[in-house]
């Protein structure tokens, strides 16, 4: 950990020269590969497998990107970054893009200098708690010992929400998740707060997962999406339209089962232009014109990546709430393909 | 008369540059400067330029900004309304705080270890090569990691100690040593407890005068007086029989079991114990080290010239052996003291929110100053090592061979 930031300490103190003059997209294509930064392992998000395939609701989008760019979603590396290195890592060129559960911010966005190309998942902040513990609220934990993921924004919302409700705190610094889940499990901790996402996915890997419950608490708004560096915004373009050809696809009705046949063309023009089939999308953005083809191929549309990786159906279990399309009563909306 | 020296000299050539063993030596520093110097600014303007590429200014303006986190333990006022140089502040204390205790039990680990590797009795002194061995010789993070696994596994968790008939129960009725921290007794200051604490400095100034007075008179008349016992009177009658009259000001507050955890008494954090033990144990065996070596620097012979003079053992060690043996243990001392509070950035790992958790971590992390940061980061190590080593030399100078 350390040493990466170093290094990228080092990088954007110039070492590493000239990134910002060449094209992220001439680099990624020269390279064969796409780094992408995710975390150091959440499940559902981002976590390799048994085998050590890396597997995610995260890892979708950077294989999505892969595949858009590269025209094959195996070829990533996954750069796993924690919440202290990831910005350093992503400035310093030292990945091309990150997605890993990142709150889109104002400073993040203008002082930070990242683009935020989307939101790909709606969060907000929750505390989970032992259920012997006898909490019911997030009101009444004056006094707690609390796990926090340090280098995030989660540590900023639990100091002002214990401040606004005039309660006190004992604060337990902590680098990764795994890390967290630990000494959560140790009783190190009453009480760990992050994204409720990233505690539903991970009071999942418990052995006792009934033994722990997760506040109704929301206190914070958590935007998550993919980000790249300000100043190539022709990499942001990709990074951004391949998120939202995966939203569109779900909208319109693409899955990875009809897709093959939906790119033989249809009578409906957005899908034809978003398959390639009519226009010219993909040269505009320096792609192929199978390029959102080859997006959704890898994991199928939005809401089939959401399925299969932190759905209902999987032990997460998250329900899509404010992630539904918009015509579901959802905040998911992608702007028109045309 | 013979010839007066030439004045017509050859004159200098370029040539002689290289060539003329006068100027050689010269122009290779000269030729290695400009090389040096030309790197520093390669990297300077380097930076320059690619930070201005980012569109990042080098501005120290965030420092007078609110950090908006939490930090514990704090030695001073802090709320997340304090600015990121407050934050810098308490985490740069925590780290001075850390490193303090950490040279103390350090010296006196070190010390005991030390002496007792040379000890006669094999058990002793094989014991303590484990030790001295196994804590060189193992990365010190992996025994902060050990330390604070340690605490936070096997230590009970602070409901055992509720109920009627708890599980667990204060250490010596007054400590609670949990998977959560530990918390201590802190002491109340009543009225009049200022007066204790003035007594108290008082008699530490004269316990300092008395030493050198009975020293001086030694060297005048010969007599020894029993220094010791006496200085130990000090120390304690004078406070304690003014506590005493004064009615007991100074009283302890006990932790008590709250719903959470405790309250009350001072909240000792695990991470720090971890950090702390973990720093004094492994620095304690290089100094252990360095402490042997001394002893075993001053010859056999001086030990038997000062019992053929008639001193005792203990005598021997205070005037003869450790005098010269601290010639050579200080300056590794003074190394070692300098690794322990700069490996107190290891605090990372445990979540010990010292200069490296909070300048370098959060507050890097959150304003997203990095070069800032780090650099300012190095500053404060450099400085405070810097201090430390300077205190030290003081302190080595004044033990050194005088030669007059």
């Amino acid at each position: 950990m350390k040493k990466s930031v170093f290094f990228g300490t080092l990088a954007a103190a110039g070492l590493a020269a000239g990134f910002a003059a060449a094209g992220t997209l001439d680099d990624v294509k020269a390279n064969g590969t796409l780094k992408c930064g995710v975390t150091t392992g959440l499940v559902g998000f981002a976590a390799p497998d048994a085998s050590g395939k890396w597997e995610g609701f995260d890892v979708s989008v950077c294989r999505a990107v892969a595949a858009a760019v590269l025209g094959d979603g195996e070829k990533v590396e996954f750069v796993p970054t924690t919440g202290q290195t990831r910005f350093t890592a992503l400035a310093s060129g030292e990945i091309d893009m990150l997605a890993r559960n990142t709150t889109w911010t104002f400073s993040r966005d203008v002082d930070l200098k990242f683009t935020f190309v989307g939101v790909n998942y709606y969060d907000g902040q929750g505390f989970m708690v032992r259920k012997d513990l006898g909490v019911s609220s997030a009101t009444e934990l004056d006094g707690a010992t609390v796990c926090i993921q340090t280098g995030t924004t989660t540590e900023l919302n639990l100091a002002d929400y214990f401040k606004a409700n005039n309660m006190s705190y004992e604060p337990v610094p902590i680098e990764t998740n795994a890390e967290a889940q630990q000494q959560y499990l140790a009783g190190a901790c009453d009480v760990y707060t992050t994204d409720a996402s990233g505690l539903a996915a991970t009071r999942a890997t418990f052995e006792d997962a009934d033994a722990h419950m997760v506040l109704p608490e929301i206190i914070s708004k958590e935007p998550l999406g993919p980000l790249v560096r300000h100043g190539d915004d022709q990499w942001g373009d990709i990074v951004r339209w391949t998120l939202n050809a995966l939203i569109a696809a779900e909208e319109l009705g693409v899955t990875s089962a009809n897709l093959e046949e939906m790119a033989k063309g249809t009578n409906n023009p957005e899908i034809n232009r978003l398959l390639g089939t009519e226009g010219d999308l993909g040269g505009m953005l320096g792609l192929g014109a199978t390029w959102a083809k080859d997006a959704i191929s890898v994991g199928g549309n939005y809401g089939e990546v959401f399925a299969a990786n932190i759905g209902e159906g999987t032990p997460i279990a998250l329900a899509r709430g404010l992630n539904a399309q918009w015509t579901q009563g959802g905040l998911i909306y992608s702007p028109p393909f045309r | 008369m013979s010839t007066t020296y030439d004045a017509s000299e050859p004159s200098f050539r370029l040539s002689m540059l290289i060539y003329d063993t006068r100027y050689r030596s010269l122009t290779i520093q000269v030729v290695a400067f400009i090389l040096f110097m030309s790197g520093i600014a390669w990297l300077i303007s380097n930076a320059y330029f690619n930070l201005q590429d980012l569109g990042k200014d080098f501005d120290f303006g965030f420092l007078g900004s609110r950090a908006g986190y939490d930090i514990s333990p704090r030695l001073i006022e802090y709320s997340n309304d304090s600015t990121h140089f407050r934050a810098t502040l308490i985490g740069l204390l925590n780290t001075l705080l850390v490193a303090f205790l950490g040279c103390i039990l350090a010296t006196i680990v070190g010390v005991i270890a030390g002496v007792l590797r040379l000890s006669n009795n094999w058990i002793t002194a094989r014991l303590m090569t484990i030790y001295v061995e196994a804590f060189r010789n193992i990365p010190v993070l992996l025994w902060i990691l050990l330390f604070f696994a340690f605490f936070t596994e096997s230590l009970p968790h602070p409901r055992t100690f509720k109920g009627e008939d708890p599980e667990s129960t204060l250490f010596l009725g007054s400590i609670a040593f949990t998977r959560q921290d530990a918390w201590i007794p802190a002491p109340i200051m009543g009225t009049g407890s200022n007066i204790i604490l003035i007594i108290f400095a008082l008699s530490l100034f004269a316990i300092w005068f008395f030493g050198r007075w009975a020293k001086r008179r030694q060297e005048a008349t010969g007599d020894i007086l029993p220094t010791f016992w006496i200085k130990l009177a000090i120390f304690v009658l004078p406070t304690l029989a003014m506590y005493l009259v004064l009615g007991r000001p100074i009283t302890l507050e006990y932790p008590e079991i709250s719903r959470f955890s405790f309250d009350g008494g001072i909240r000792v954090k695990n991470a720090m114990l971890a950090l702390w033990l973990a720093l004094s144990l492994y620095t304690g065996a290089f100094i252990a080290e360095a402490v042997r070596a001394g002893i075993l620097a001053v010859s056999s012979g001086q030990t038997e010239a000062s019992f053929a003079l008639g001193l005792r053992p203990n005598r021997t060690m205070s005037l003869v052996i450790l005098p010269q043996a601290l010639r050579v243990i200080i300056p590794p001392l003074i190394s070692q003291y300098l690794n322990l509070t700069k490996n107190s950035s290891l605090a990372i790992a445990v979540g010990y929110m010292d200069l490296r958790a909070t300048l370098g971590g959060i507050t890097l992390n959150q304003t997203g100053r990095e070069l800032e940061c780090m650099l300012l980061m190095m500053l404060i190590y450099l400085i405070v090592s810097l201090i430390i080593s300077g205190a030290m030399n003081v302190y080595n100078s004044s033990v050194k061979l005088k030669e007059r």
